[in-house]
C-alpha cells in the first residue's frame, strides 16, 4: 500500500478526514518552503501538496497564480521542488508529500528520469492539472515503474461514464473539484459537493477529497461532512503572501500558515465520525 | 524522415484523439474535457451537414467579401528579381485579415449550440476584432482577453473592439502578452463553461480545436490552387506564409499538401535574430513540449518553463505554434525558415511603395523571405504568398521605429 493510502486508511480507523495544505515550491523564498512543510504537519496537515511553480499556470487565480510568479523569482524549479521533498524526508519520513503541478516541466525532465528522482527523494504521488487520462498512459507507466500514485481529478463537469473511466487510473485518492473556476473562486456549495462525491462512491472504493474553495475551518468541516479530505490551497498561499508582502519574519510567516491549518484541523475534527 | 506521399497521409490527421503523429492532444484541466467532447461531436455532425455548409459559404460570400483575390505583384517582383509573385488577398477580408475565415465559422458553432456569450484572446487585436465583429452581428456577449503590452501597442485596435461592443480585459498576468491573455481565456472558459464559446484565433490549443480553425481557414488555400491554375495555367512552385500559431499558413498550405511539385515555406518571427535568442521561432530554435493544451514545439528553457518571445509584430510573439505545423516539420513536407524584425520592415516598406498595398508586419515576414526565395528562381516559376493581413494597425509601430512622433 502507498504512503498515501495507508494515510486515509489510518483516518478512516480514527473517524477522521484528511488535510491536504497546498503551497508552491519557493514561494515567498527558497529557504522558507521545507519550514513550512514542518510547520503545517505540526499544525495538524496529514499530506502536503506542494506546487510546482509553472510560468504559465492556466488553471490557478489571481492568488496562486502570483505565488507561482514570486517562487519563479526566486529561482525555483521542478527540480528545487525534488530537493525541498529530500530535505523535508531527512526529519520527516512518515508524512506523505505530492507535487501539483502542470505537464511541461515533468515531460521537459522526462517521465523516466522523473519517477527515478521522484522515487529517490521520497515523493508519494504527482498530480497534473493538464494529463487528463486520454494522455496520461505515458507518464503513468513511469509512476507506477516506482509505485507512486498518479492523483487525478474529477471536476462538476465530468460525466459518469469518464468518473469510471477515471476511477480505473487512479491510486492513492480521487481530487474532486469543488466547483466550475480557477483555484481560489469563492462559490463553493457544500450540497452540490454532496451529490457529486456520492455519484463517485458509486464507481469507487478510492478516498475522495475536495478543493476548490475550502477557505476556513466552517468551509472545511461543511465539505469534510461528505469528504475522505480536504485541501487547502489559496486561502494558505494568501496568508503567507500577505505576511511576506508585510515583511514577516520567516518565524512569523511559519506562525500565521499554522495557525489557518491548526483552524481548518479544528474544523475538519469538529465533524463527528 | 521521409514523406511518403502516396499514402495520403495529410488527410489522415489528426487522429481520433485529436494527435497529428506526436503532437496535439487534449491536455487541459478536466473541468474542459466534456465541453471539448461537446463540440467535437458537434463539429462532426456540421461538418458534413449541407444546410451548415451552405450558411458559412454564404457568410464567407457575402459578409466576409469571399473569395479573395489572388494579385500578382509585378513591380515588387521586378524589384526582387527571379520568380513571379502572387499574392493571396487575405488583407481584402471583412475586419482586414484573414482571422474573420475563422470567427465566421466557429460563431456559427456558438450559435448551434445555444451559447449567449463568446470570448477569445488576441495578440495583435486581428482575432480580437474579427471575433467582436462577429459577436455583433449575432447579438452575442463578447470578452477578449489581451496582453496589457499588447493592449498599449495596438491601441487602434482595442478601440475597434470596444466601438464593437465587447469588453477588452488587459491581462497583466506573466509577460502580459499573447500567451498570458490565452492563459486567462481558459480561466475565464473554465468558469463559465455553461454558456460561453471560447472561440480560439489560431490552430493550437486542444482538440478539436487545432482542427477546426484548420478546416474553417483551408478556403484561403482551395481558392488560391484554383486561382492559380485559372490566371496561370499551373500551380505554383512555391508558397509562403508567415506562422506565429500558424492559422494563415495552415490555411494556404494544407489544400497543396498532396501536390509534390509545390515547395511550402512557414515563416516564422526571427525578432532581433534567432542567434540573439530574442524571437518567436519554436519550430526553428525551440523543442516539443506541452502548452495551451496541446503538444508541440516550445520556446522553454532547460527547466521546462516557457520563455518570454520577442517580435515587432504582436500577432507573431507567441512561444508555442499549432501542432499540425510541428508535425509538418519532423515529416519533412514544409519547410520552417524565419525573417527578422529588419527584415519584415524592410519588406513592409518595399510593398507599401512598389505596388500601393499595406501589409500587416504579420505578412512582412513572409514576403520578406518571399524575396530572398524568388531571387533564387526563375522568372518562370511562381511563388504564393498569403498576404494574410492589412498594415494599418501597425502604423503606430513602423511609426515609432521611424522615429515620427504624432
Amino acid at each position: 500500500m502507498s504512503k498515501i493510502a495507508g494515510r486515509f486508511q489510518q483516518l478512516a480507523a480514527q473517524g477522521r478526514k484528511a488535510l491536504v495544505p497546498y503551497i508552491v515550491a519557493g514561494d515567498p523564498n527558497l529557504a522558507s518552503t521545507v519550514p513550512l512543510m514542518h510547520a503545517l504537519v505540526a499544525a495538524g496537515a496529514d499530506i502536503i501538496e506542494l506546487g510546482v511553480p509553472f510560468s504559465d499556470p492556466m488553471s490557478e487565480g489571481p492568488v496562486i497564480q502570483k505565488a507561482h510568479e514570486r517562487a519563479l523569482a526566486s529561482g525555483a524549479r521542478l527540480r528545487d521542488a525534488l530537493a525541498m521533498v529530500a530535505t523535508f524526508r531527512e526529519q520527516d519520513s512518515e508524512t506523505p508529500v505530492l507535487l501539483m503541478g502542470y505537464a511541461n516541466p515533468v515531460e521537459h525532465m522526462g517521465y523516466a528520469r522523473f519517477a527515478d528522482q521522484a522515487a529517490a527523494v521520497g515523493l508519494d504521488g504527482l498530480l497534473t492539472v493538464d494529463i487528463p487520462p486520454e494522455e496520461v498512459a505515458g507518464v503513468n507507466a513511469e509512476l507506477h515503474r516506482v509505485g507512486m500514485d498518479n492523483i487525478f481529478l474529477i471536476a462538476p463537469t465530468t460525466p459518469k461514464a469518464r468518473i469510471e473511466s477515471i476511477v480505473n487510473q487512479a491510486s492513492g485518492f480521487i481530487y474532486y473539484v469543488a466547483l466550475k473556476g480557477v483555484t481560489g473562486a469563492g462559490n463553493l456549495d457544500a450540497e452540490d459537493v454532496a451529490r457529486h462525491l456520492a455519484h463517485i462512491r458509486e464507481a469507487t472504493t478510492l478516498p475522495l477529497a475536495v478543493g476548490f474553495g475550502i477557505k476556513d475551518a466552517e468551509s472545511a468541516r461543511r465539505v469534510g461532512a461528505t469528504a475522505d479530505g480536504v485541501v487547502v490551497g489559496s486561502a494558505l498561499v494568501d496568508v503567507i503572501a500577505q505576511a511576506a508582502a508585510g515583511g514577516a519574519s520567516q518565524e512569523d510567516l511559519l506562525r500565521v500558515a499554522a495557525e489557518l491549518v491548526a483552524s481548518i484541523r479544528s474544523g475538519l475534527d469538529s465533524i463527528a465520525s | 524522415m521521409t514523406t511518403d506521399l502516396s499514402t495520403k497521409i495529410f488527410a489522415s490527421v489528426p487522429d481520433a484523439e485529436g494527435r497529428f503523429g506526436v503532437y496535439g492532444g487534449k491536455f487541459v484541466a478536466e473541468t474542459l474535457m466534456s465541453a471539448l467532447s461537446e463540440l467535437e461531436a458537434l463539429y462532426r455532425k456540421l461538418a458534413d451537414d449541407p444546410e451548415f455548409q451552405r450558411e458559412l459559404d454564404e457568410d464567407l460570400a457575402h459578409y466576409v467579401g469571399r473569395p479573395s483575390p489572388l494579385y500578382e505583384a509585378r513591380r515588387w517582383s521586378d524589384r526582387v528579381g527571379g520568380a513571379r509573385i502572387l499574392l493571396k488577398r487575405e488583407d481584402l477580408n471583412h475586419t482586414g485579415a484573414h482571422k474573420v475565415n475563422n470567427t465566421v465559422g466557429q460563431a456559427l458553432l456558438a450559435k448551434h449550440m445555444g451559447k449567449r456569450r463568446v470570448i477569445a484572446e488576441t495578440g495583435a487585436g486581428q482575432h480580437g476584432v474579427a471575433t467582436a465583429t462577429i459577436a455583433a452581428r449575432l447579438g452575442l456577449e463578447c470578452h477578449v482577453f489581451m496582453g496589457e503590452e499588447d493592449v498599449r501597442r495596438q491601441a487602434l485596435n482595442v478601440y475597434r473592439m470596444k466601438l464593437l461592443g465587447a469588453t477588452v480585459v488587459p491581462v497583466t498576468s506573466g509577460s502580459r502578452t499573447l500567451k498570458d491573455a490565452m492563459n486567462e481565456a481558459m480561466r475565464d472558459w473554465v468558469t463559465n463553461v455553461d454558456d460561453t464559446f471560447y472561440i480560439i484565433g489560431t490552430v493550437a490549443g486542444p482538440h478539436p480545436y487545432p482542427m477546426l480553425v484548420r478546416d474553417f481557414q483551408c478556403v484561403i488555400g482551395r481558392e488560391a490552387r484554383a486561382q492559380s491554375l485559372a490566371q496561370t495555367g499551373r500551380l505554383p512552385d512555391a508558397l509562403v506564409a508567415c506562422v506565429g500559431g500558424g492559422s494563415n499558413a495552415i490555411g494556404l498550405f494544407h489544400p497543396f499538401l498532396e501536390d509534390e511539385s509545390v515547395a511550402m515555406y512557414g515563416v516564422e518571427a526571427g525578432g532581433h535574430g534567432v542567434a540573439s535568442g530574442e524571437h518567436a521561432a519554436p519550430l526553428t530554435a525551440g523543442t516539443p513540449g506541452v502548452l495551451h493544451g496541446n503538444r508541440t514545439y516550445l520556446m522553454q528553457d532547460e527547466d521546462g518553463q516557457i520563455m518570454h518571445t520577442h517580435s515587432v509584430s504582436a500577432g507573431l510573439d507567441y512561444p508555442g505554434v499549432g501542432p499540425e505545423h510541428s508535425w509538418l516539420k519532423d515529416v519533412g513536407r514544409v519547410n520552417y525558415v524565419t525573417a527578422d524584425d529588419a527584415e519584415a520592415l524592410a519588406a513592409f516598406h518595399d510593398l507599401t511603395r512598389t505596388e500601393g498595398i499595406m501589409p500587416a508586419l504579420e505578412s512582412a515576414h513572409a514576403l520578406a523571405y518571399a524575396g530572398r526565395l524568388a531571387a533564387t528562381m526563375t522568372p518562370e516559376q511562381t511563388i504564393i504568398v498569403n498576404l494574410s493581413g492589412r498594415g494599418d494597425k501597425d502604423i503606430h509601430t513602423v511609426a515609432d521605429i521611424d522615429g515620427m512622433d504624432f
